[in-house]
């Protein structure tokens, strides 16, 4: 016997059951198909204004800063302005996302912006987030080229754009999405729910940021370019 | 590092632990801070009670189904590339990782904080076998550096005060200056950031638990603040995450209907910092991540949980509210009770691990005030529970002597109400008259357990029955 014969024998044997009832595959088999959604907060069933301005708040309530730009044109700008207002270097790392490819970088020309994953060496990253739940300010961020993980938690200051049609009132309607564009059974290596910079409070309770990930977390929300795949989530 | 179980010796513990001072005054951050920051997050959430229900519901369903679960679990995460192995025992479970390890070669190991690795000792482990883990989660990298097991479950460290800390530090880094400035947390945790980053970016291996499995999707999901939790399961070549076989959840929306009361219950967030859905290893374009990824799903005495009175405890999301609102655990702090889980759910939890012989003090330890089950957020009876500890303690005959014929004594009395009144009404009056002057006594003769620590209030000459007759509510 394997242990994990054991262990499924042990379990059989706990509940009373053979694991070949038929109706008992076919409660798993439904329930996982059907995937009900249990209790949704009320808090973020909005309209798309109230919803945004909910996301944004939500954010700035866990010390993250937001800021709203008209159109991706403006991005370059906001991002050395922030980088200038904090006094650090115009250099920041990307990966090879097509929205952020599409920015005109070349109006900043001091604006340095290297593209892929990152060792460690890099103090400024800069992802565009799958999607976003409002109700308690949480980025969706997925693995891969376009948006290589290390970024979201290497670099000291983290660039996240986000898309307005993007925002979701809730957790489910974000994860429903991906179900959709995946399946279920072909998610990302990582999907990083994120909500503010890194902290702890494991020295005397005293909340302080930046404890393996970044400390600052700044959300940029791009006005006007409908330039996410649109209703893609069913907010 | 060896921990040894000292949950026999609960009551030394105690009494060691009320007499701390330095103790005591952490005690106290978590006494009058985390019950407000769980009341403040809930208030904020009108559906809280109705996800509590919920919540419940989902442990309740999948635990009825599983066998089916774990097994969709292991068929999906398997088609993604992860690694799926079963461990019936602690032992077995660090064998498997510790045979991982070897294979690579792994001269660095970063860990994750985890309750499961704690319970399997598996730190101590892989010590003996020769490999070097390191604890990047910052309380639980300060309590490693200390020998010490964790003294909560979500805080590790919060028995200790900043000066303490610090110390350990002045002691284990050696290579910084001396004269450097650390009367801030803050410069604390700097320094165990530059310290542990280093670690991050050599490890071969990580480590780390897991707070949900989804079966829909084959993936593991990790909650954490700092997120260490993400640096330990992506920058290694190798990523292994090891969970008990209850972390099984349906899908995606049963994971999200936990994660909102998980936060909310544990640290008064309304949500972490990061929960991050692994699914299997990197993809061909991935240009980050590890490309093995290994499951290690242990049973370690859960399934013989799952049969008996205690399948409710198998709900447990490892949250910590249940420490934070007990009475108890305020007093003695988790050290006292000896081994890996502390407060209520470590007073059930622990028997049913290592035994009721040897845990037999914990279900005790508790004045049946109910504030853990009022909070829990799966809906766990724990006072129930731990009278279901003292039922089979009694049974088994594990309770004291004296306090058995005690209960006989009285129970004799209990079921002949006529002899019962008839001994109790002259004994209030005695008592009565001899406490008249004082209102209460300082010493009595066969209480002394009781009036060592505190005064008895004096009775006032009527039994509770006569009281109640004489004002017509026979």
């Amino acid at each position: 016997m394997t242990a994990r014969d054991l262990v499924f024998g042990s379990i059989r044997r706990a509940l009373g059951v053979t694991g070949l009832e038929e109706p008992r595959r076919k409660a798993v088999q439904d329930r996982l198909r059907d995937h009900p959604r249990g209790v949704i907060p009320k808090r973020g069933q909005l309209g798309a204004e109230e919803r945004i301005a909910l996301f944004l708040a939500k954010i700035e309530a866990v010390s993250g800063t937001t800021q709203r730009i008209a159109s991706l044109d403006d991005l370059p700008a906001a991002v050395a302005e922030y980088l200038r207002a904090h006094n650090l270097p115009l250099v920041l790392k990307r990966g090879a996302d097509p929205v952020l490819a599409a920015a005109p970088w070349e109006r900043e020309p001091a604006l340095t912006v290297a593209v892929g994953a990152t060792g460690g060496d890099d103090l400024v990253a800069m992802s565009h987030a799958y999607g976003a739940a409002a109700e308690t300010g949480t980025l969706v961020l997925l693995s891969g080229p376009n948006n290589p993980t290390t970024l979201n938690f290497l670099p000291d200051n983290h660039i996240v754009v986000v898309a307005p049609d993007t925002v979701a009132g809730d957790y489910e309607s974000v994860l429903a999405a991906l179900r959709d564009k995946f399946g279920a059974e072909g998610l990302p290596r990582a999907v990083n729910l994120v909500t503010g910079p890194s902290r702890s409070a494991d020295i005397e309770q005293t909340l302080i940021l930046g404890a393996h990930g970044p400390r600052r977390l700044h959300v940029i929300l791009v006005e006007g370019a409908p330039f996410s795949e649109k209703g893609r989530v069913n907010a | 590092m060896t921990h040894h179980t000292t949950s026999p010796r609960f009551k030394d513990n105690a009494k060691a632990a009320l007499v701390d001072p330095e103790l005591q005054k952490a005690l106290h951050f978590v006494e009058t801070n985390f019950p407000q920051r769980r009341r403040n997050v809930a208030d904020m959430l009108p559906e809280f009670d109705a996800l509590r229900d919920a919540a419940r519901d989902i442990k309740n369903h999948t635990l009825s189904f599983l066998d089916l679960y774990l097994e969709t679990f292991e068929t999906r995460a398997t088609a993604r590339g992860s690694q799926v192995h079963f461990a019936v025992t602690a032992e077995e479970a660090n064998r498997i990782v510790a045979d991982i390890c070897r294979t690579h070669g792994a001269k660095t190991i970063t860990k994750g904080k985890s309750m499961v690795g704690e319970e399997t000792g598996l730190n101590a482990f892989l010590e003996a076998n020769g490999f070097a883990p390191v604890e990047t989660d910052l309380g639980e990298y300060i309590i490693q550096i200390r020998h010490e097991l964790p003294s909560h479950i979500i805080m590790p460290a919060v028995h200790l005060r900043k000066a303490q800390i610090e110390a350990d530090f002045r002691r284990v880094h050696k290579d910084l200056p001396k004269e450097r400035n650390l009367d801030e947390p803050a410069a604390l945790l700097a320094e165990a950031r530059a310290t542990l980053r280093a670690k991050f970016l050599a490890a071969d291996v990580g480590i780390t638990g897991a707070n949900f499995l989804i079966a829909e999707t084959g993936s593991a999901v990790i909650v954490t603040n700092e997120g260490n939790g993400d640096l330990t399961a992506t920058l290694p070549k190798v990523h292994i995450v090891l969970a008990s076989i209850e972390k099984i959840v349906p899908s995606l929306e049963d994971m999200a209907q936990l994660m909102r009361v998980l936060a909310r219950s544990a640290t008064g967030q309304e949500m972490s910092v990061y929960t991050t859905i692994f699914t299997g290893p990197r993809r061909p374009d991935d240009p980050d991540g590890p490309v093995e990824h290994h499951i290690v799903i242990v049973d370690n005495g859960r399934t013989a949980m799952l049969a008996g009175k205690f399948r409710d405890m198998l709900r447990c999301i490892r949250c910590g509210a249940c420490l934070n609102h007990c009475p108890v655990y305020h007093a003695v702090g988790g050290h006292a009770y000896g081994w890996v889980y502390p407060g209520p759910m470590g007073a059930v939890l622990t028997p049913s691990l290592i035994g009721i012989d040897k845990a037999g003090h914990l279900p005790n330890a508790s004045t049946f005030c109910g504030r853990c089950e009022e909070v829990c957020p799966v809906r766990i009876p724990l006072p129930r529970l731990m009278r279901f500890w003292r039922e089979r303690e009694f049974e088994r005959r594990l309770s004291p002597t004296v306090q058995r014929t005690g209960l006989k004594l009285w129970a004799f009395f209990a079921k002949r109400p006529r002899l019962y009144r008839l001994a109790t009404a002259p004994a209030m009056q005695v008592l009565a008259w001899f406490g008249r002057k004082q209102g209460r006594f300082r010493f009595l003769p066969l209480a002394t357990g009781w009036t060592k620590h505190r005064d008895l209030p004096a009775p006032q000459g009527k039994t509770f029955q006569e009281q109640w007759r004489e004002r017509g509510r026979p």
